[in-house]
């Protein structure tokens, strides 16, 4: 990738009250906040992927130069609050940063921060979402064992996506999320929150007018995204459902084992094949337990990333039609009124720009993005039945 | 099913094939006796189902089931010649008659048990319904198993009911009741004997009750906790048939991955099917486990036959010889008149007593020479009888523990296929 330094002019532009967890006023800032150094323009971006896609090689596979790592979750305790602090282990080789290796500790609101920065920044790239802040059933600690842990490998996994991607991995924001050592004055710079409400109430006016013509392969995504949405949350439906069963199952196996072990207590020819059988169910349950923990860990994980992805290329969607809508009805208004004729024009062909900007930037993500569900979901399931191949096996080698 | 012996076959059209005719595996393993038991000389076997229709005993309608009994004499099947077997319909209740008389008429022997009356320890899937099919059918297996149990017992298979109930179709039941068996059936001095526990009983009686005890609990927790894994297994399984349809769902609106997705979606629904075939089998290993339970019922009445008649002997020749009080210090000894329930038991036990003891007291000293006789010869062919229950269940069991785990060696490889098969597809994704 070249290095190319054209400032983007994607920021401002904060179209999603998403449920933020630092809601604390900032400073009214009307500078752009994103001064990111972009490696490329929009339109050789869309010329970089086409080359991509010939040469058939992901970026990471051959190019990565950023590895970030999360760890070592630790509890924190203020006087107000208690929180989880993670460590963020980044390495690497890019001229941007002024070393090759930094350490430093996040807690997930900023992590939050970081995305929604992101999303502002690129509001028609797809940025991988993160965990979400609280799990709706089965877990009722936010600091229980498990949770943590799973969390963690989410941010992980948020953070690798991130450095794999061609245009936020030079995001000015990642860099200062990576590298500062102290986040909370960064984080007051930036949009204010009075502007985002400005810029979401414009966003819903937008949308109830409606699009005048949403190019034909935008709604074809627009649909694909529905459907992929229905999909995929059925999946984890019904893959949660599987593991329920299986515990019940797992229940049950416990219980039916020692029946042959205590009818052994009465027999003596029958000892040894009855203990047999008790050993084999015995094998079988723990299996089943072993089963269980790899759905949990592998398969579940990544249907819900993409499940919360489904959502996200969602939210894409809307921005990129409330960005079209917006250039739509500066347009009309140039159309219909005289006077001002100059200045109006010099701002509807800036929308008019935006737009193929942002369209540009979709477009160029949707298949990096496509190939990539592809390929996370498929190792996830080829695990899945690879785990499940070793599950018989194993039951019936001691059978 | 095994006696010592060498196998028979199972009435079959073919005659040089003397393997099991269906597909019930063990359960048709007949095994007989060097002697001229019934079996050698007969070929039977329990062929049909049907349903009936009828007035009841109070006039009212009733459907119920008849199934089919088929002999053909053994010389003819080995000499080649294919005669039309002679066949007569019986219904449940006739064959619980017959086992009735034979409990009776043999109280030292374990009579081998007949299906059960009722589907018990069912899983979701199974119906309770006792005109269900697959009831009906597994029915039909075990009244079959019965008879060919009998017909190969050394001592059962002698007797005249039982060849009247394979050969008379009509007029059967009037010849069992003529015997009279139900008059001989001790279950007053049963009820009493459970009250009163005798004085140094034989050892040997005590361990097999013991045992019969030990052997109907543990095979119906057994049976019990298989009910409940089948059932979760089966939930387990048909839920993966909800990914073949999301799956195929999905591949519509894919490219790349419409198509291994879509037939890996095949695969989750035959994984789904897969488990019905699975738990039809196992049902057999389940009815292998119930025979026994219901032997070990059988097996309690003859561990419990000589105490008790030891206790009527007490109770004759203490009343021939006016010692009731004798007696009655005895079982004080006991520790029974401590406890203020066993008390009353006591004085009601004492009051129906007296009442047997009129009978008996009738009878004469004879009887009481007649009837010590007859418990010790009891006594020793209760002891063969119990020794010969035992090889045969050590037997039975073991190849029902065996094929069982046979079965489950085939459910792990079909599941790897399965799954190989379903990997395949996602490679392709």
């Amino acid at each position: 990738m070249s290095g190319q330094t054209v400032p983007a002019d994607f920021s401002g532009h904060m179209l999603d009250l998403d449920e933020d967890e630092d809601l604390e006023v900032f400073s009214k800032n009307t500078s752009r906040a994103d001064g990111s150094p972009m490696p490329n323009s929009p339109s050789s971006m869309v010329n970089q992927y086409r080359l991509e896609e010939d040469e058939e090689e992901q970026q990471d596979a051959n190019t990565k130069d950023l590895f970030i790592s999360v760890d070592n979750p630790e509890s924190h305790v203020t006087a107000i609050e208690t929180f989880i602090m993670y460590r963020v282990v980044t390495r690497t080789m890019r001229s941007e940063f002024d070393s090759s290796e930094y350490e430093v500790r996040r807690r997930y609101q900023d992590f939050l921060w970081l995305r929604s920065r992101l999303e502002e920044n690129h509001p028609t790239l797809i940025v991988h979402p993160l965990p979400e802040k609280f799990v709706m059933k089965g877990m009722v600690e936010r600091f229980n064992d498990d949770f943590i842990e799973t969390r963690r490998k989410a941010l992980h996994r948020f953070l690798d996506k991130i450095s794999e991607h061609p245009i936020l991995s030079y995001s000015q924001h990642l860099k200062v999320f990576l590298t500062a050592q102290e986040l909370t004055s960064h984080r007051k710079q930036g949009p204010g929150f009075l502007s985002r409400m400005g810029e979401t109430v414009r966003a819903v006016a937008n949308s109830v007018r409606g699009l005048r013509s949403r190019p034909e392969e935008f709604t074809v995504m627009q649909e694909y995204v529905e459907d992929f949405s229905n999909k995929i949350c059925s999946v984890d439906k019904v893959t949660q459902r599987i593991i329920k069963e299986q515990r019940e199952y797992l229940d049950e196996l416990k219980q039916y084992g020692p029946t042959y072990t205590q009818w052994a207590g009465s027999e003596e020819d029958l000892l040894e094949p009855l203990k047999g059988v008790a050993g084999c169910v015995e094998r079988c349950s723990k299996e089943t337990e072993e089963q269980i923990q790899h759905l949990s860990e592998v398969l579940v994980p990544a249907l819900h990333e993409y499940v919360l992805c489904a959502e996200t290329l969602k939210a894409v969607m809307r921005r990129r039609d409330n960005i079209q809508a917006e250039f739509e009805a500066k347009n009309e208004a140039l159309a219909s009124r005289k006077a001002d004729q100059e200045a109006l024009q010099e701002e509807v062909d800036g929308l008019a720009d935006r737009v193929e900007l942002a369209n540009n930037a979709l477009k160029g993500d949707w298949s990096r993005w496509q190939d990539s569900m592809r390929t996370d979901l498929k190792s996830a399931f080829m695990s899945t039945a690879e785990k499940n191949m070793e599950y018989y096996e194993k039951v019936s080698s001691r059978f | 099913m095994a006696e010592d012996g060498k196998e028979e076959s199972v009435a079959t059209d073919d005659e040089s094939d003397h393997t099991a005719a269906d597909g019930t595996g063990s359960l048709n393993n007949t095994m007989v006796e060097e002697g001229s038991t019934l079996l050698r000389r007969m070929e039977i076997c329990v062929a049909e189902a049907e349903k009936r229709s009828g007035k009841n005993a109070v006039n009212m309608q009733e459907t119920f089931t008849v199934y089919l009994i088929e002999t053909r004499p053994m010389d003819a099947v080995v000499e080649g010649r294919n005669p039309a077997p002679d066949a007569l319909w019986r219904r449940y209740s006739e064959f619980e008659l017959l086992r009735n008389y034979l409990i009776v008429t043999y109280p030292y022997i374990v009579v081998p048990p007949l299906p059960e009356k009722r589907a018990e320890f069912v899983w979701h899937k199974l119906s309770a319904d006792n005109m269900d099919p697959d009831f009906v059918e597994r029915r039909r297996v075990g009244l079959e198993n019965f008879l060919l149990r009998v017909a190969s017992h050394p001592v059962l298979s002698n007797d005249q009911i039982l060849y009247h109930f394979l050969t008379e179709e009509h007029g059967w039941k009037e010849v069992v009741y003529e015997t009279g068996f139900q008059a001989k059936a001790d279950s007053r001095l049963r009820a009493l004997s459970a009250t009163f526990r005798v004085r140094n009983p034989d050892k040997r009686f005590m361990e097999m009750k013991h045992y019969s005890d030990e052997l109907q609990s543990h095979t119906s927790q057994l049976l019990r906790a298989r009910a409940r894994v089948a059932d979760r297994l089966y939930g387990v399984y048909k839920v993966h048939g909800n990914y073949g349809r999301v799956f195929s769902e999905w591949s519509a609106i894919e490219k790349e991955m419409g198509d291994g997705l879509q037939s890996a979606g095949h695969h989750m629904d035959a994984y789904a099917a897969s488990i019905d075939d699975i738990l039809e089998e196992e049902e057999h290993y389940a009815d292998q486990m119930k025979e026994y339970l219901f032997y070990a019922e059988a097996l309690r009445l003859v561990s419990e036959h000589e105490p008790m008649m030891i206790f009527s002997l007490l109770w004759q020749s203490s009343v021939q010889k006016h010692e009731l009080t004798q007696f009655e210090l005895e079982m004080a000894s006991q520790d029974l008149i401590s406890k203020k329930q066993q008390r009353e038991e006591l004085a009601t036990g004492i009051v129906r007593t007296l009442k047997l003891l009129e009978e008996l007291i009738a009878e004469g000293e004879e009887t009481v020479k007649e009837k010590t006789l007859e418990c010790e010869e009891h006594v020793e062919k209760a002891w063969v009888d119990m020794q010969r229950f035992k090889e045969q269940k050590d037997k039975d069991l073991r190849e029902a523990l065996i094929n069982y785990a046979v079965m489950q060696i085939s459910m792990c490889k079909k599941g790897i296929q399965v799954w190989g098969n379903a990997k395949e597809c996602f490679l392709k994704m």
